[in-house]
């Protein structure tokens, strides 16, 4: 409890048990009253036909919003807590001075649970450089952390069974450890700029922050409305696109493009991906829409996994810390991977 | 006077950090400057690797997480 020694004239807050009390059972009822309701508005208040284009679009629209911002909302905060006891500063104690197969299968398995801000990428790199962690094993981290993202994980969990939310993941584990093996093989080492090098073996290793569970609860919120209201316009965007696939985008096109019948789907929905950039929430509708309309699993989770991987801000800010040849062999890597996983997946799952 | 350093390459959340610092300064009455630390190599030499991260006269109190203006307003008044 802090003490306060000022008066900063903050309102009284109410415990936090009940608070965090009442606001589980307000989400639960808001979950299950939700579908009912979309289904009363869209076709007996507004008066659509079911089966139509336009009533079908309008129905996915109204059930997917309120659906999709409900789930955010309860996997973000419950995520955030978890993360909170995987801070990057834990993450460099644990990894440095592994071998590098552990470290590898380490830093992409823990690429999961830590939060990726794009912001923090060059810190995050320098830092693992100067504890001496291999190249190879910090790129396995960077690779895994945008793309795995817990909160992905938890919506494809909710919206389609456990099967595809862990198939999703080892899908994107796999590519973070060879990918962190391959690069960690290319001898790039070089290509890093010479300030990094410089700064190994020195400076101040902090660790940890010490929270309290109070602590913990307030960021966890403060977090996550930060982070909804920021997503909310990938997500609006991401579910009128489904929305649209899904009222009005005929099968036959979805199939002759992105379907079994077209050998060169995968690449083309990664080429399409590569310029897009989402959060990986804002991605979960467009592959709602897809998989209903017949698209393969694989080349499905191929366009997921290049729209959060793939992304040309991202690299642009490791410009600060990665010359190009060693940024283009990170692309790359990836590129290959998901294109792997892509006819892998179409393979298997027939 | 107190120096505040914001450590962070000015993303969004270095800003609400540098607004939320500013707001502590006029809370706690004291006289500070904040200063924003955009480069890399400054940053790194706190040792900080999860921005944005928060430095008062040279000690670093917070990193990772956007501490709220009474938290800082608390630790200017210490």
């Amino acid at each position: 409890m802090t003490t306060l020694r000022l008066s900063l004239g903050r309102r009284m807050q109410p415990p936090l048990r009940a608070t965090v009390g009442v606001s589980v059972v307000a989400w639960l009822v808001a979950w299950f009253a939700e579908a009912p309701f979309s289904d009363w508005l869209t076709f007996s208040v507004f008066g659509l036909d079911r089966g139509s284009q336009f009533g079908e679009a309008i129905a996915f629209f109204l059930l997917d919003v309120p659906k999709v911002l409900l789930l955010l909302v309860g996997i973000i905060t419950v995520v955030t807590l978890i993360r909170g006891f995987f801070p990057p500063e834990r993450v460099r104690s644990a990894l440095a001075g592994r071998g590098r197969m552990t470290g590898t299968v380490g830093a992409a398995s823990f690429g999961i649970v830590t939060p990726f801000c794009s912001c923090s990428a060059v810190p995050l790199f320098i830092g693992f450089v100067e504890a001496g962690i291999p190249l190879g094993v910090t790129f396995a981290f960077l690779i895994s952390s945008p793309m795995v993202n817990e909160v992905a994980l938890v919506l494809l969990w909710g919206l389609f069974g456990p099967g595809i939310a862990l198939v999703y993941m080892a899908a994107g584990l796999t590519v973070s450890i060879i990918g962190g093996l391959v690069i960690g093989r290319l001898g790039m080492e070089r290509y890093v700029e010479d300030y990094v090098w410089a700064l190994q073996g020195k400076g101040p290793t902090l660790d940890a922050v010490q929270l309290t569970w109070e602590d913990r609860i307030r960021d966890a919120w403060s977090y996550t409305r930060d982070l909804v209201r920021r997503i909310t316009p990938y997500l609006l965007v991401g579910i009128g696109i489904g929305a649209l696939i899904h009222g009005y985008a005929p099968t036959d096109l979805v199939a002759a493009i992105g379907g079994r019948s077209n050998p060169l789907a995968v690449p083309i929905v990664v080429l399409i991906a590569i310029p897009l950039y989402s959060n990986a929430a804002g991605t979960i509708p467009i592959v709602q829409a897809l998989l209903g309309k017949g698209m393969p699993l694989g080349t499905t989770l191929a366009f997921m996994m290049a729209i959060t991987a793939i992304s040309l801000p991202e690299f642009i800010i490791l410009r600060r810390v990665i010359r190009w040849p060693l940024i283009a062999a990170f692309a790359a890597t990836v590129t290959i991977g998901i294109l792997f996983i892509g006819y892998l997946f179409n393979f298997l799952i027939v | 006077m107190k120096k505040i350093e914001v450590l962070g390459p000015g993303c969004a959340n270095c800003k609400r950090l540098e607004a939320n610092a500013r707001e502590a300064v006029g809370m706690a009455g004291v006289e500070a400057e904040v200063v924003k630390v955009t480069d890399y190599g400054q940053i790194a030499a706190y040792g900080v690797m999860s921005t944005p991260g928060l430095v008062i006269d040279g000690k670093v109190v917070s990193y990772g997480r956007i501490p709220s203006a009474g938290d800082i307003a608390l630790w200017l008044s210490e």
